[in-house]
Formats: C-alpha cells, sequence, structure tokens
C-alpha cells in the first residue's frame, strides 16, 4: 500500500551524513568501468540499427531504394515511412511530460522532411560494422523546397506562445511606466544581446538497447534519459505496449543537462526494430547525430535600462526574440526573472517565439536563465559605468527584498551574503575601476562580476524502502542520476533517517518497476526524491515501532512515534535514551525477512503558497588578456552560491564547479553556427562545437553560503544544478570589457571580436 | 504559390557492388590474457571491446579521436582507441579500465578520483584515469599547468577538471615521494 503524506513531520534527523561531505556512492562501479550506460547492456543475438538522416532541411522524400543494400549478407531490414507499421499517429500519442505546445515530430511517419538531419530511416544488420557501412548505402531520392534557419530574417514575425506547457509562466503583465522612466532617467543603455544555438552535447550519446525478451511485445528497454517513466509513457503510448511490456531502465546516464528530459528518437527506433522483427536491437546515435535534434535556442534580447543619479534603477525593459521549430512552441523562461531580481518599480518584460526550420529547441542547462541572465547582467553592468557606480556596489543599491512580479516576500535569500562573501574571497575591494587599468606584465587584467536566480521547486515523487532481517536497508524510485549525485543524495538522507550506517545502505533508481518520481531536472530531484525518501524510510520507521512494541517486555510500550528516535541502528526514546531496541531485534522477533513501505512525497502547496522560492548566486571572475592575439584567459572564479541546505557539499560543490566550466564554455567558446543556405549545423562534432578542456580551466572558489529555508519543504532543500551556472558568462563578458574596454555582447567572446 | 524544387540524391554516386569483407579470427591480449574473436577488418579496437568482449568500461563519445573518452593503455601508452582498428593491436598488451583495479583493489588512481570527486556522471571517467596513468607512464609533466596541458585531451562534459587535477596532482605527487 502506498500512502500519501502531504506534509510530513519534520522527525528526527540525524546529522551522522546530511551536510556532510561523503563520497558518491556510486563512485565505486563508475571509476572501475562496472557502472552499465545504456548501450552497454550486451544481451544475447544483438542487431544493430544504424539512423540515416536527411540531407535536406525542407521538402519530401519521393523514393526510398533499400533493394541494394537488402541484399547484402546481414543486412537485417530498412524501416522507413514507406514500411513502418500502422503505429499511433495521434499528437497525444506523441506527447511527453516535458512537451511543448504543438506537434511532435513522429519518426518514419510521413516523407515530409521539416528539419536537416531528420532522421530518415534505420539500417538493421546483424553487426554495428555492417550496419554502418549499408545505411551509408542507402539511396534516397529527396525533392527540396526552399528553407529558412535564419532568426535573423524573422525579426517581424514574432509571436506570443500560448501557455501551452505547465511549467512554463509566460512574463508578468508590466508595471509602473517604464517607457516614461526610461526617458527621464539621466543615465540610460539599450543594447541588444545575441547568442546563436548551442548544443547539450552530454558525453555519452543517445543510445538504446531493446532486448526483446522472445514474448510477444515484451521488452527491456536500456535507455539514455533523464527520465524512466516518462520514456515509458511515450512508447506505451505510440506502440500500444502495457507497463511489464515497456520496462524502462536506465542504471546510468552520461550526462544530460537536458537533452534527456524528453524521448528522443532512438528509442523510438530501436522499440519499432525490436518489436518488427522480434529480436533484441541496439541504436546508438553517432556525435554528428546529436546534433540532429534539440538546443538551446538562437535568442536575441533587446535590454533598455536606465538610473537616477543615486544608481537606483528606474526602468528595465527586456524583450526577447526566440526561435522554435515549424511544429512545436518551445517556450522557457527568459525574462521572468529579469522582474524578480532587482528592486525597480518600472518593468516591461515580454517573450516571442519564431518559427524556422529547426528541430524544436530543448531545455539545456538552466534554460531560459541562462540566456536571459547573461542578457541581463551585462546591460546592468554597463549601465553601472554610465551611473559611476562599482557593478557590485550598484547591484547591492538595487537590491530585492520581495519578489515584485508575484507581490511576495521570499522564502529566504541570502544574495547578499553571497555578494559579500564573494568580494571578500576574491578581493574585489582592490579592483580599480576604470577599464585598460589593471595589468600583470604585457596582460590586460579585468575583473567582472554578475548574479544568478533560479527556482527552487519540490515536485511529487514516490520511493520505497525495504529493511531486510540483516539490517540492509534498500530505497528506491524511478529517478534518475545525470551525475547530480541523486543515489548519494537518497543513501544519505535514508541513512539518516533510519539510524544506519551509510555502508548498510542502498539506493537504487532509473527503472520503472519502481515507484514514480519527476524527470530528473530543473535542480528539483534532491527536494522531490529527497522528500520522498524521508518519508518512506519515516513510514518503515513507525512500522519498525509498532514491531517492537510487541516484543516481550519492548521498554519501548506505549511511547509515540513522535517520541522516539533513530540512532545508531537503534530505536530509542527520547526521554531515556537508555530504553532502546536494536532494529535487527525488531525484525528477528517479528519472523519477517524483511519490512518493506512504499509512500509519495508532495509539495505543501498551501505552506509555499505566500511564498516566492528562489536559490541565487554571485559569481566574481578575472580574466587575462593577451592583447596582441585577442586570447582570453580565465584566471580566477569565485562562485557564492546560497540554495538552501546542502545534503552533500562534496557533491554540491562538483556541481558548481561544473557550472563555472560551463559559464567559461557558454562565454567564449560554444556556438552552433548553422550554414544557412544547407539548413545544417556546420561544426557537428567536438573538434568544431568547443568546450573547455582541462587547460582551459583554472583557480575555482565555490562558496556554499548558509540558507535555512523550511518553507521550500521540510528538507531545507532547493537544489544546485542549475543556479551555479548563472551568471558566469556575464562575469566574464563584463571582466573582458574592464579588461579591453571592448563590450561583446554577442557569445561567445571569441578573439576576433576582441582584437 | 509553390517554391522551386530540387531534386536531391543521397546515396553511393557509382553504383558498384558493396563489397563486404569477411571476418576473420583476431587475439588481443587484453588485461593479460589472450581473448580471440571473429571479426570484420574494419572493427576498431573500441568497437571490439564493447561489442564483441563486454569491456564496456572504455567509452565512446565521439568517434572520431576528439573526446579521450575511449583512452586505453596500449603497451603503456595512452591512445584513442576509436582510432585504432582491433586487428592492428594483434601482438600488443592492452590494458583497460577494468584490468587497472576492481572495486575491492582500486587502483590508486581510481581511489584518488572517488575522495576527490573527480567526476559526475562518469561517462568521461574511465578515459580519464587511463590517461591519467599514461601521462604519470610518460613522465613528462611536473606541474598542475603541465598536468592541465597534457590531459587537454579527455574532456568532461560535467566539468570535474578542478578534481581530476587535484586527483591525479595526488596520485603523481605519491608516486614521486615513493620514487
Amino acid at each position: 500500500m502506498s500512502q500519501t503524506i502531504a506534509n510530513p513531520p519534520d522527525i528526527h534527523l540525524g546529522t551522522e551524513y546530511f551536510g556532510k561531505p561523503v563520497n558518491r556512492v556510486d563512485g565505486p562501479a563508475k571509476v572501475t568501468g562496472a557502472a552499465k550506460y545504456a548501450a552497454e547492456f550486451n544481451v544475447p543475438d544483438l542487431y544493430y540499427g544504424v539512423v540515416v538522416n536527411s540531407p535536406i532541411t525542407v521538402g519530401k522524400i519521393i523514393k526510398i531504394n533499400s533493394a541494394p543494400i537488402l541484399r547484402i549478407p546481414g543486412v537485417v531490414q530498412v524501416f522507413s515511412h514507406e514500411n513502418v507499421p500502422t503505429l499511433a499517429w495521434r499528437d497525444k500519442n506523441y506527447k511527453d511530460d516535458i512537451a511543448p505546445g504543438g506537434s511532435p515530430f513522429r519518426p518514419l511517419h510521413e516523407p515530409n522532411i521539416m528539419f536537416n538531419m531528420q532522421p530518415v530511416a534505420l539500417v538493421v544488420a546483424e553487426t554495428y560494422e555492417l550496419a554502418r557501412y549499408a545505411a551509408s548505402l542507402l539511396e534516397i531520392e529527396y525533392e527540396a523546397t526552399a528553407h529558412q534557419t535564419n532568426l535573423e530574417f524573422k525579426r517581424k514575425d514574432g509571436f506570443h506562445p500560448g501557455k501551452e506547457k505547465s511549467s512554463w509562466t509566460p512574463p508578468p503583465p508590466p508595471r509602473g511606466n517604464p517607457k516614461e522612466a526610461y526617458e527621464k532617467a539621466p543615465h540610460q543603455h539599450e543594447a541588444e544581446y545575441i547568442h546563436l544555438a548551442q548544443h547539450n552535447n552530454p558525453m555519452e550519446n543517445f543510445a538504446t538497447t531493446a532486448e526483446w525478451l522472445g514474448d510477444g511485445k515484451k521488452l527491456n528497454i536500456y535507455d539514455k534519459t533523464q527520465g524512466a517513466p516518462n520514456v515509458q509513457k511515450y512508447i506505451m503510448n505510440i506502440f500500444g505496449l502495457s507497463k511489464e511490456e515497456a520496462h524502462v531502465v536506465s542504471r546510468y546516464t552520461g550526462g544530460g543537462f537536458g537533452s534527456g528530459l524528453r524521448p528522443q528518437h532512438q528509442v523510438f527506433m530501436a522499440v519499432l526494430a525490436a518489436l518488427e522483427l522480434k529480436h533484441s536491437v541496439r541504436v546508438s546515435l553517432t556525435r554528428e547525430q546529436m546534433f540532429s535534434f534539440g538546443h538551446r535556442p538562437h535568442i536575441l534580447q533587446t535590454l533598455k535600462v536606465a538610473a537616477d543619479d543615486t544608481g537606483a534603477l528606474q526602468s528595465l525593459q527586456h524583450e526577447t526574440l526566440s526561435e522554435t521549430s515549424q511544429f512545436e512552441n518551445f517556450t522557457e523562461m527568459v525574462v521572468n526573472w529579469s522582474g524578480v531580481l532587482y528592486q525597480c518599480e518600472n518593468v516591461k518584460l515580454d517573450y516571442e517565439l519564431a518559427k524556422i526550420d529547426v528541430y524544436t529547441p530543448m531545455d539545456m542547462r538552466a534554460p531560459g536563465a541562462a540566456s536571459g541572465s547573461f542578457a541581463l547582467e551585462c546591460a546592468l553592468d554597463e549601465l553601472s559605468y554610465k551611473a559611476g557606480r562599482d557593478p557590485l556596489e550598484f547591484r547591492l543599491l538595487n537590491y530585492a527584498d520581495t519578489d515584485l512580479n508575484e507581490k511576495k516576500p521570499f522564502s529566504s535569500k541570502k544574495l547578499r551574503e553571497c555578494y559579500h562573501q564573494g568580494a571578500a574571497k576574491f578581493g574585489w575591494d582592490k579592483r580599480s575601476p576604470t577599464p585598460r587599468s589593471m595589468r600583470d606584465g604585457d596582460l590586460l587584467v579585468g575583473w567582472g562580476m554578475a548574479t544568478g536566480i533560479w527556482d527552487a521547486g519540490q515536485k511529487k515523487a514516490a520511493a520505497k524502502a525495504s529493511l531486510t532481517a540483516e539490517g540492509h536497508l534498500t530505497v528506491s524510485s524511478a529517478t534518475n542520476d545525470i551525475g547530480t549525485g541523486t543515489y548519494t543524495v537518497m543513501a544519505q538522507i535514508a541513512a539518516d533517517t533510519l539510524g544506519l550506517p551509510l555502508t548498510d545502505v542502498k539506493a537504487v533508481l532509473g527503472d520503472t518497476t519502481l515507484p514514480e518520481a519527476p524527470v530528473q531536472g530543473g535542480s528539483a530531484t534532491a527536494a522531490s526524491v529527497g522528500m520522498a525518501v524521508q518519508t518512506v524510510c519515516k513510514a518503515l520507521g513507525e512500522k519498525l515501532l509498532k514491531l517492537a512494541q510487541k516484543m516481550d517486555k519492548s521498554p519501548l510500550k506505549g511511547i509515540d512515534f513522535e517520541n522516539v528516535q533513530f540512532v545508531d541502528g537503534q530505536i530509542r526514546a527520547n526521554e531515556d535514551i537508555s530504553k532502546t531496541v536494536a532494529i535487527k531485534d525488531v525484525l528477528a522477533a517479528s519472523g519477517e525477512d524483511k519490512l518493506e513501505a512504499e509512500a509519495t512525497a508532495s509539495p505543501d502547496m498551501l505552506k509555499q503558497a505566500p511564498y516566492s522560492k528562489h536559490a541565487h548566486n554571485a559569481v566574481f571572475v578575472e580574466v587575462k588578456v593577451d592583447e596582441e592575439l585577442g586570447t582570453l584567459h580565465v584566471t580566477r572564479v569565485v562562485n557564492a552560491v546560497a540554495a538552501g541546505r546542502i545534503v552533500n557539499p562534496k557533491t554540491a560543490r562538483s556541481q558548481v564547479l561544473g557550472s563555472v566550466v560551463w559559464g567559461i564554455s557558454m562565454a567564449l567558446m560554444e556556438e552552433s553556427v548553422m550554414d544557412h543556405n544547407f539548413g545544417r549545423y556546420m561544426n557537428h562534432d567536438l573538434a568544431e562545437y568547443h568546450i573547455p578542456v582541462h587547460a582551459d580551466v583554472h583557480d575555482i572558489d565555490v562558496i556554499l553560503v548558509e540558507e535555512e529555508d523550511d518553507i521550500v519543504n521540510p528538507l531545507g532543500i532547493k537544489g544546485i544544478g542549475e543556479v551555479g551556472f548563472l551568471g558566469v558568462a556575464a562575469a566574464i563578458a563584463n571582466a573582458a570589457y574592464h579588461a579591453t574596454g571592448k563590450r561583446v555582447r554577442h557569445l561567445p567572446v571569441s578573439l576576433d571580436k576582441l582584437l | 504559390m509553390s517554391s522551386p524544387t530540387i531534386q536531391v540524391f543521397q546515396g553511393p554516386q557509382d553504383h558498384t557492388l558493396p563489397v563486404v569483407v569477411p571476418v576473420r579470427p583476431v587475439t588481443l591480449h587484453i588485461n593479460g590474457q589472450d581473448r580471440t574473436l571473429d571479426i570484420a577488418p574494419w572493427t576498431t579496437l573500441l568497437d571490439a571491446l564493447r561489442e564483441y568482449l563486454d569491456l564496456t568500461g572504455t567509452k565512446k563519445g565521439c568517434d572520431r579521436g576528439q573526446c579521450g573518452a575511449c583512452t586505453v593503455l596500449v603497451d603503456g601508452k595512452r591512445i584513442n582507441s576509436c582510432l585504432s582498428l582491433a586487428m592492428m593491436c594483434e601482438g600488443s598488451s592492452i590494458q583497460t579500465i577494468e584490468g587497472l583495479g576492481t572495486e575491492e583493489h582500486l587502483h590508486p588512481l581510481q581511489q584518488a578520483f572517488m575522495d576527490h570527486d573527480a567526476f559526475q556522471c562518469g561517462y568521461c571517467t574511465p578515459g580519464q584515469i587511463c590517461s591519467a596513468q599514461g601521462l604519470i607512464n610518460e613522465g613528462h609533466a611536473k606541474t598542475e599547468d603541465e598536468v592541465r596541458e597534457l590531459m587537454s585531451g579527455n574532456l568532461c562534459r560535467c566539468g570535474a577538471y578542478t578534481n581530476i587535477l587535484t586527483a591525479v596532482m595526488e596520485v603523481m605527487n605519491a608516486n614521486a615521494s615513493k620514487a
């Protein structure tokens, strides 16, 4: 039986592990290569499928000639719209939990081509080498028509998307009189900020191993995803499978950064081939094919900001145009946070989409906020110079004590402490305000800073706990660990709640036979799954207490659950800790070989509703620029983050370190460059799509600012996966200006733009 | 109004019959053991390990020698196994992450990677560890900047570079003090 506890009381939480820098519990599997990712389940009699992609951008397939390659011994089948069996075709069958509004792409459904590299066929063979070769020989005839892939040509075609996705909130209506306030203010700044598309590029390519279990439609689907339940529903809806038939497993995920939130086409392909051929099939995408679906959209942003002579913000106008596909309206919150982060009475926020001939964009780490914060934080930096204020002083002058978008107080906000602690650690007070005034030998030195804000969210999630007679506890949930540390957080919270050593606790996840949890995303997993684990361990604790009270001469008879604690493998009475029963003895006396509980934890909406819930950070950056070569190095970063209670400072620090690397990447390297003649991204590999390497990353200091918050959830967790990334790109661009006196408003800040 | 259309053909321009070279036995000396398998000559060492020998600790991130996830040690030298054909490695001694240590007996680099949280998703990790062992074998890198430079063939999208550097320096320094 599953029980729902909307607001579990904050029972005794031992601090043996919570808040301690324990090593990742999945570490041994990862450092020895034992951890199995989706393409690594080597089931017997495996076929390999290789996807063939369209070379045209818009048009249709006239003919597919698969006969020549089907004559090659070992080539099994070619799947395309010409021979795919009748499957579900309605939009609702293809809509996953994360789908935006519109009509989702249906792989191999029709001859129409809507974007370049659209998957058009799957070649299946007995070996990978053969499938790859045969795929290169597949003859397809197309009729191409005109396409438009350049957002610049769609500047006048923007439209306001409807609220078609529950997780997306449209910008709030304007407040005050931003236009008039701007005209009147003595210090004004207006500029456009741009970045092109960016691709998530997790290290593990998307792959699915669909294991046919020799019994009708029953499959084990090992998939690369950030949410096994989401994939399961998608597959069930398209192929008409039951939950038992579509068993999705995702134990380890080699990075996601948002790319695994929606099911991608390789899972469709693998399942299709497995069901049709009654055979196990693996489909792995190549790195090039990782550019055939989803990306952070190309966005054009205009900022108009103004301040008075005291440095107070008078007007803030943030307007954007973002690309989407012809068939779906991808929405993310780019501008909303601009109305929350600073105290300003006159604000106008606007968010428009324009349709071009690309695949639908998708969430990429800190979706929306990463783009918006880059533009906002650069614009405020520019205004601070015009107003004659230090950039940090300027932000402190305009510090928001309430959320003016929603007119609500913050559940907690330690951003001021982030500013102070970060600045102190960095030595910000030694900054010379004038651009080009700091040097290290021949190098120009620049110091810049910026701020970030992200939502703190808890979602409904379920978990199961199972305790054996030997005292081994297993906690499980169908959530995912994309490297964020979910395994470890689950084990820590379970061990503390039941007072067991961490070595006796095992966390299991990434399997649709486990209690359902939402996709791993939005920095909400530690809070959501953490609360589910605490709730279910508490439920198991109640069962244990009842059994303990049934024991002969039990010292715990008549004591309420609220009045006991679980410590060192024992249940103890709070009032007299000499009254104890060992947990192992309880199970032995009960005669049960194991004790189980299942529970769901939901956010306490009533308690949360009056508050605005956010995590914040402040980033301070030093860059050094060789003026003759234009080369820029990020030599020093201090990132101070306030994200509620930190379950594990070791893994949390790693999240922030990685976020800084992402910031360096966004600021200096990443852009997916489209050849608009062909409608295809040109730099579709890791040699030309640049991300930082070891040599690009230098001193990074992470400060985890203490922040208590019992509104967000009883554990006080806000999540840290995205917030640390915010502000980093802007701080680097601002530092580049301070060093060189040149403003680069079109990312990346590459050397050609600095020369 | 219909826009002009262009005919586009995908596939081989000549229509010579496809040639498939038959499989042949290849013996590889991997992690101290001889393993014989029947593979086509165009099978990369990486695919031989992952698809034919179930040694999936070696990862495929790009298949183009651009990311380093597939790094293994061949006769003690680090190579990208995606850029090597398996049959070119006959007669060589190949070491993969599985041959470096086990969960019960971790190699010092594996232990240091755990202690310093030098990974997140774990996908580049075996390549980083094998590359670090190759770097130590080479003996060229002494300083942090030299390690950064000489580990730059191994990408980590999670951005664990800071902690990888700490882990590698710790093992390098421990080796140096023992020597």
